[in-house]
């Protein structure tokens, strides 16, 4: 049996070796083609073709596409990006592929819309594929009010807003929110309740992590906007009444302007600064405010809104 | 130097998937051959032969036990290049031709380059195929593969060759060839080891024979031995056409042929026969003793009830 | 030893080719001369584009089916036919019969790739009437697929030792579908928590990794390949194949034959 015994004893010790032996050189493979697999949708320039290569596994496909989507954009985000070149065509392949991917089209409205850092800055082709959307899934509300969020939040076309809104609201199921934004484009288009019901609405309807924790922060941002803006006011008038600005809260307390000690969002007392402006005290941890950022705050690469941050 | 040595040599197969019911193929088995010799492994269908073989021939692994040829471990590949096997019933690639075949086999056996075409010629006239060289596998006959099997088992010139059923698929002047090639070995001072269920090829040609039956081993000896030992018969012939009522009590076999009678009875109930016959008075004309042949101690030996007789060495 | 080794090996090529094997040239040689002249008649940019993606794509399916039909029987055949009885009772170790067989079917899939690769050039020479000198790259891609065969060969002659040709086609083939979305699974495997993230992990690293070894897309658009990741997946490759190679010695040596 020695002769035997021998050669199974050589071989599982060179089968251990080159299992690590793999492994590590895998991990080296891996680091050499970060983004490579990506890069190659870059050369998909007919999506539809890739559907019909796909022999009706296209299914599957998508939701690899998708995959491969979603972990582009957290990676990208996390090594503070400025573009997000390939987000667009794995959304679009990924919608090529599985047209009723709807968390897709969100992704689109939330992520490729918005202006760099914190999207790919893409409004147009986003719109174009929020329509596609709506071509094949002419029934769902969303789709409607994807669109109309892109152009009122990116490119300020408030009279197309609400159209497609109105559009949206039409259809069976509607959210009741839809006709509400309709009708109040009109007067309050631009304003911050306008804002602060779509935001509202999104985080209300998301079922995804990402799009929910996005929405949250931008409700935040609109919160704090609101509190900022109104404690400013304040200041103002204590200014007015007493000639020079409050030194604390308690001032503002003392002279029964304000009640309790105003706090952020996040649970943070606002600051209070000797000019009388408000500040928030972790302006980091709150993406997206456009009042209460201290004096030359310059935002971090990597705005946190994900999940993850 | 013993040719094969076989020590205690043992395999069980568990059988069934669940609940695992070992199968006994083959019990100890202890066993020599010298060299030189040839040696026949008898037995029914069944019995274990071609278990020992592929046991010997590493194709499987024993249970336990082991087992030396010349001397050497069964899987030292030295040892291997100075046997020679013929399976039962053998396959070989059929998209080769025969000389293809056996160049292969040389060359895997290490047969010499410079004399490998030569030997393979030479092969294939000692089996009588002298002009199927060239010929596909696929196209061959039972008996004609038959024959390359015996041509891969010697071209190598082995010390020790092992045929498993080596006169299946012949007809009789093929089994009247190979008998004589496998004599023709012996003198050229090759040990030979067959297994067969052809009781007359085994008497005719072997040395030294083992009988198993069931994975277990129950006679060992030379043929003349063996077929002493087993009780004699004898043949009465007398002038009849009476045949006593004792004899057939006896058990007799008796025909009777015009005016007489031939009667087969054993070496014991001999006296007791005469007996009779001289009480009737019938004529006796002849006793002759019956040689007993390798079937009669075969079949005496497998019967369960001759088990007492247990192995002997 | 390494004789030995040899023999098997050009025998294993010899069964191949008279099985016929070679005769997918001729199918090959017919795509690609279609193709190329119903591109030629299309439109002038993408010619050179289709013939290497569909070459190098035809190159890769013929050659993995091929792999697969005959890495199944490699083994499980011989013992189903007990042909292996009178080799095995030669001074041939078993796993010298192991590897031997491997050499013999890498062997056949290099040649039959090699007259394919003629086909491709062939076909690209006349759609473009005159070799660039990216067209360098495509045999670079070529080498790539030809590292593919030996791992898909090491892994179907790994099932072959152990299960039914039916079992090892079908293994051997989930593992190439697997393993060219190697990648997406490491990706998954890092996305999830808990014992889903070391299963999923394990599998990931053990899988073989196709997708580095595809880079038709990229060397249709005439990029260049990095040199460095030519030496890692050409190590990559030997060792996959020399770790399925492992197993399957391993699991022969102690096999009963039927």
């Amino acid at each position: 049996m020695s002769a035997s015994r021998k050669v199974s004893l050589i071989f599982s010790i060179l089968l251990l070796g080159c299992v690590a032996a793999s492994v590590l050189l895998l991990r080296r493979l891996d680091q050499m083609r970060t983004g490579a697999t990506l890069d190659e949708v870059l050369y998909i320039s007919s999506p539809k073709l890739l559907k019909r290569l796909s022999l009706g596994y296209d299914g599957l496909l998508a939701d690899i596409y998708w995959t491969r989507a979603v972990q582009y954009f957290g990676s990208k985000h996390h090594e503070g990006a400025r573009r997000y070149d390939l987000l667009a065509p794995l959304l679009e392949i990924t919608t090529t592929l599985d047209p009723h991917l709807l968390v897709a089209y969100e992704y689109g409205a939330n992520f490729l819309a918005p202006k760099s850092p914190a999207g790919g800055g893409m409004p147009d082709r986003a719109i174009e594929l929020e329509e596609f959307g709506i071509r094949n899934n002419p029934n769902d509300w969303r789709l409607y009010y994807n669109e109309g969020f892109i152009r009122y939040m990116e490119l300020q076309d408030y009279a197309g807003a609400a159209e497609v809104f109105a559009r949206g609201a039409r259809v069976p199921n509607a959210h009741p929110f839809l006709a509400v934004l309709a009708g109040k484009m009109a007067e309050h288009a631009g304003d911050s309740q306008m804002a602060k019901m779509m935001w509202s609405t999104t985080y209300q309807t998301t079922k995804d992590n990402t799009v929910r924790a996005n929405a949250a922060a931008h409700l935040r941002a609109l919160q704090v906007d609101d509190d900022v803006t109104s404690l400013e006011l304040l200041t103002g008038r204590y200014q007015q009444q007493t000639g020079h600005f409050p030194s604390s809260f308690s001032d503002l307390q003392a002279a029964g302007l304000l009640r309790g000690t105003p706090v952020d969002p996040l649970g943070h007392p606002y600051k209070l600064m000797s000019d009388g402006r408000v500040e928030v005290r972790e302006p980091d941890d709150l993406p997206f405010i456009q009042r209460g950022m201290p004096q030359g705050y310059v935002p971090p690469d990597a705005p946190k809104f994900l999940p993850a941050d | 130097m013993a040719a094969i040595e076989i020590l205690a040599l043992e395999k069980t197969y568990s059988v069934g998937f669940w609940r695992k019911k070992p199968r006994q193929a083959l019990r100890p088995l202890n066993l020599t051959v010298q060299e030189g010799e040839i040696f026949g492994f008898l037995g029914p269908n069944g019995a274990g032969k071609t278990t020992t073989l592929k046991l010997l021939m590493g194709l499987i692994f024993p249970t336990s036990g082991s087992a030396r040829i010349l001397g050497m471990e069964i899987d030292d590949p030295r040892m291997k290049a100075q046997i020679g096997f013929l399976p039962e019933q053998p396959y070989f690639y059929d998209y080769l031709t025969a000389r293809e075949l056996l160049v292969y086999f040389g060359q895997l056996s290490g047969v010499d380059p410079k004399q490998r075409s030569r030997k393979v010629n030479e092969v294939l006239q000692r089996v009588g195929l002298p002009d199927a060289g060239g010929v596909q596998l696929r196209k061959f006959s039972k008996g004609m593969l038959q024959r390359v099997g015996i041509a891969q088992a010697i071209l190598h010139d082995p010390k020790v060759v092992f045929f498993d059923e080596p006169m299946s698929g012949l007809d009789p002047m093929g089994r009247r060839e190979v008998r004589d090639l496998m004599e023709r070995l012996k003198h050229e001072g090759k040990t030979v080891f067959f297994s067969t269920h052809i009781l007359s090829d085994a008497e005719a040609l072997c040395d030294r024979v083992a009988i198993i039956n069931k994975g277990e081993l129950q006679g060992v000896g030379a043929v003349a031995d063996l077929t002493s030992s087993v009780h004699g018969k004898v043949e009465l012939v007398w002038q009849g056409p009476a045949v006593p009522s004792s004899l057939r009590a006896l058990g007799a076999d008796c025909h009777v042929t015009g005016e007489t009678v031939r009667a087969i009875i054993s070496e014991s109930d001999q006296d007791a026969a005469i007996e009779a016959l001289r009480r009737e008075r019938l004529r006796l004309i002849s006793v002759t003793p019956v040689r007993t042949s390798l079937e009669d101690y075969y079949l005496q030996i497998l019967q369960p009830a001759a088990a007492t007789s247990g192995a002997r060495a | 030893m390494s004789a030995r080794i040899a023999h098997i090996a050009s025998n294993t090529f010899r069964e191949a080719v008279r099985d016929r094997v070679l005769y997918n040239l001729i199918v090959f040689a017919l795509l690609m001369s279609g193709a190329a002249i119903l591109v030629g008649q299309i439109s002038i940019d993408i010619e050179r584009l289709v013939v290497i993606n569909l070459g190098l794509t035809a190159v890769s399916l013929f050659g993995l089916v091929i792999a697969i039909f005959i890495g199944i029987g490699l083994v499980s055949k011989e013992i189903e036919k007990r042909t292996l009885y009178t080799v095995l009772s030669r001074p041939v170790r078993r796993w010298e019969f192991i590897v031997g067989k491997f050499f013999g079917l890498a062997g056949t899939l290099a040649v039959n790739t090699f007259f394919m690769a003629i086909g491709v050039f062939v076909s690209l020479l006349y759609v473009s009437h005159h070799f660039q000198k990216q067209d360098g790259w495509v045999l670079v891609a070529l080498y790539f697929i030809v590292l593919q065969f030996l791992i898909i060969t090491a892994l179907t002659l790994f099932f072959s030792s152990f299960s039914s040709p039916l079992l090892s086609a079908v293994f051997a083939f989930s593992l190439f579908v697997i393993g060219s979305f190697a990648e997406d699974l490491r990706g998954f495997a890092a996305m999830s928590q808990g014992v889903t993230r070391w299963l999923a992990t394990g599998a990931a690293y053990l899988v073989p990794n196709f997708s580095a070894l595809n880079v038709i897309s990229s060397v249709a658009h005439a990029n260049p390949v990095p040199g460095q990741l030519i030496l890692y997946n050409s190590a990559y490759a030997l060792v996959y194949a020399a770790m399925a190679l492992c197993g399957a010695v391993l699991v022969f040596e102690r096999r009963n034959l039927k």
